[in-house]
């Protein structure tokens, strides 16, 4: 019965929950967002950092589980340095993979590490937790963006 | 294995679940300890529904022939069984709603309409507890912001019960509602509400007393509660999701103003204004939730045959086995008294280097249901500085050797995890 409890818990996930990347909040900022899961109550406070058309930053303080949190430290590996349109094909990218109830092979080059979330999206109750701080991000980018317009 | 307190015929008694038979994913049995969430329902209960469907289903108290005689018997027949299980005075004191929400929705609603001695305003408070369910928490909030009125509340003292030190400075001649939960669905707490009832009287208060934890494991007594309202809520007691109950005071509910218009609500409706039905039906507009209402009219019946007090016997004896196993988990913090006499079935807790979701996600991998998050306790949580939990809770059909798995599986967990 372990199989399918390890299909969700991937050593790489356990490994970013015991230790994130990029965790913490950090200056400077154009743009801070606060998203809740209102389900469970799993919350993340996070900041975007825009700078030339690239994402210089990503910092967060997230209270969850260890999907969630794994999830925020993946994103951030991701999509920090990338441009910003890049990094937005990144997220769609994810939110498909999420999103397939299983049946969507993820894009190791694209992905990265990200692709150990392939066995939570076969798990409904947790693609919310998996996509918390994704679309934090997406919402703080967006913030970022009209900021410095 | 066998506790002092325990239901003698416990092995009869699951054998009138069904589901209790059921396997998971993986072949392993179901290990069902999320009852504070909903209940599982027996087979009597299921044949009384079936059965009316396909035997009695008409429309109530509208048709004029033999199925509609049959059916309005069998909805006004789980009103006199709800009636008897309260110890109501009357039967007319009792409302069916959708749910216990939609209850206290209703009273605050009506008493936001309200007139005369009932109006709230400016410079009224309603007092309510930091351990409510937010659906105990939210219709006082709207109900104070819309009037210009004040809400209070009790806070909690360290080991999860109410803190009544301040009671005389909350409760005052201002106080126009306090509204209470019987038993936490969080901490498990019993709080002491008749004392506290009794002190709102002398102010001229309305208690309104939230009984969806209680009313599946203590036996309940409107009269001796000393409440003017008492909701709770079908599903939680064995019946079916849809139906919950209101029981008011007759001179309150004749006093209220209508919840929602409709069909069956009114005496007479001319296009310039209608006049109202009596109570309950005043406030039952619409086809009401008829098989739902029999359902929950053959649950309480089956309860009742069990017998409350032996079933509150029960949950104790569970509950205090649960505790102790639970006290053998290293870095496990139950939140909530420890003193099982002071305590309802609902066991919330912690465990150190895992999240409650993960706790929850593993203990499924093993046929164990429970609950993780804030329970719809959020201030009670904050109140504990956690986010979320993961709850356990049992009933009348538990068995020690359930709790037994629960242990293990936190233990595996543990292991999983790499904690300790």
């Amino acid at each position: 019965m372990n199989a399918e409890l390890d299909s969700l818990y991937q050593e790489i996930i356990l490994d970013h929950y015991k230790n994130p990347h990029h965790a913490g909040l950090r200056e400077p900022y154009e743009a801070e967002v606060h998203h809740v899961n209102p389900t469970c109550g799993d919350e993340v406070t996070l900041r975007v950092h825009i700078a030339d058309g690239t994402v210089a930053d990503v910092s967060y303080d997230a209270v969850g589980c260890s999907i969630s949190q794994a999830s925020a430290s993946v994103l951030t590996d991701l999509v920090i340095g990338k441009p910003v349109a890049e990094a937005m094909s990144v997220h769609e990218e994810f939110l498909t993979l999420m999103q397939g109830k299983g049946t969507v092979e993820p894009d190791e080059d694209v992905l990265e590490d990200g692709i150990a979330f392939a066995g939570v999206a076969k798990f409904p109750a947790r693609v919310k937790c998996a996509l918390l701080s994704w679309m934090a991000w997406k919402d703080a980018t967006a913030r970022s963006l009209e900021e410095t317009r | 294995m066998t506790l002092p307190g325990l239901l003698p015929e416990l092995e009869v008694i699951r054998k009138d679940f069904p589901i209790l038979e059921r396997t998971l994913a993986g072949g392993v049995p179901l290990v069902y300890l999320d009852s504070a969430n909903t209940s599982q329902k027996p087979q009597c209960v299921i044949d009384a529904m079936v059965d009316h469907l396909e035997r009695h289903n008409a429309n109530v108290a509208r048709a004029m022939h033999q199925l509609g005689a049959e059916s309005s018997e069998a909805f006004e027949n789980a009103r006199d069984v709800v009636a008897r299980f309260i110890g109501a005075p009357s039967r007319d004191e009792v409302v069916f709603t959708k749910n216990a929400s939609e209850a206290l929705n209703l009273v605050a609603n009506t008493l936001a309409w309200a007139t005369g001695d009932l109006a709230i305003g400016a410079g009224d408070e309603v007092v309510v507890t930091e351990m409510e369910h937010h659906s105990n928490i939210v219709p006082w909030q709207l109900l104070t912001e819309r009037k210009g009125a004040t809400l209070r509340w009790f806070g909690l003292t360290e080991s999860g019960e109410l803190d009544l030190a301040d009671i005389d400075s909350l409760i005052t001649e201002r106080t126009k509602v306090v509204s209470l939960t019987w038993v936490s669905n969080m901490l498990g707490t019993i709080n002491p509400v008749a004392e506290i009832a009794r002190r709102a009287h002398e102010v001229g208060a309305i208690v309104v007393v939230d009984a969806s934890q209680a009313a599946p494991q203590l036996p309940v007594d409107v009269t001796a509660v000393d409440a003017d309202v008492l909701v709770f809520t079908g599903h939680k007691v064995v019946g079916p999701t849809g139906i919950g109950v209101l029981w008011g005071k007759r001179s309150l509910l004749e006093q209220l103003p209508p919840f929602l218009g409709g069909g069956e609500m009114i005496e007479t409706v001319r296009m310039e204004r209608s006049t109202y039905a009596g109570i309950p039906h005043k406030f039952e507009a619409g086809t009401p939730p008829i098989v739902e209402a029999v359902g929950l009219g053959a649950a309480l019946e089956y309860l009742a045959a069990v017998g409350m007090e032996n079933i509150h016997r029960h949950e104790q004896a569970i509950t205090a086995y649960a505790l102790e196993g639970l006290a053998t988990i290293p870095g496990l913090r139950v939140l909530g008294p420890l003193d099982v006499t002071r305590r309802g079935g609902a066991v919330a807790f912690e465990m150190d280097g895992v999240h409650p979701h993960d706790i929850a996600q593993v203990l499924d991998s093993r046929g164990v249901a429970v609950r993780a998050g804030h329970h719809c306790a959020k201030p009670a949580h904050a109140r504990f500085g956690v986010q979320s939990s993961t709850r356990m809770s049992s009933y009348l059909y538990t068995t020690p050797a359930e709790i037994d798995a629960l242990v293990e599986g936190l233990e595996h967990t543990r292991a999983y995890f790499k904690v300790g």
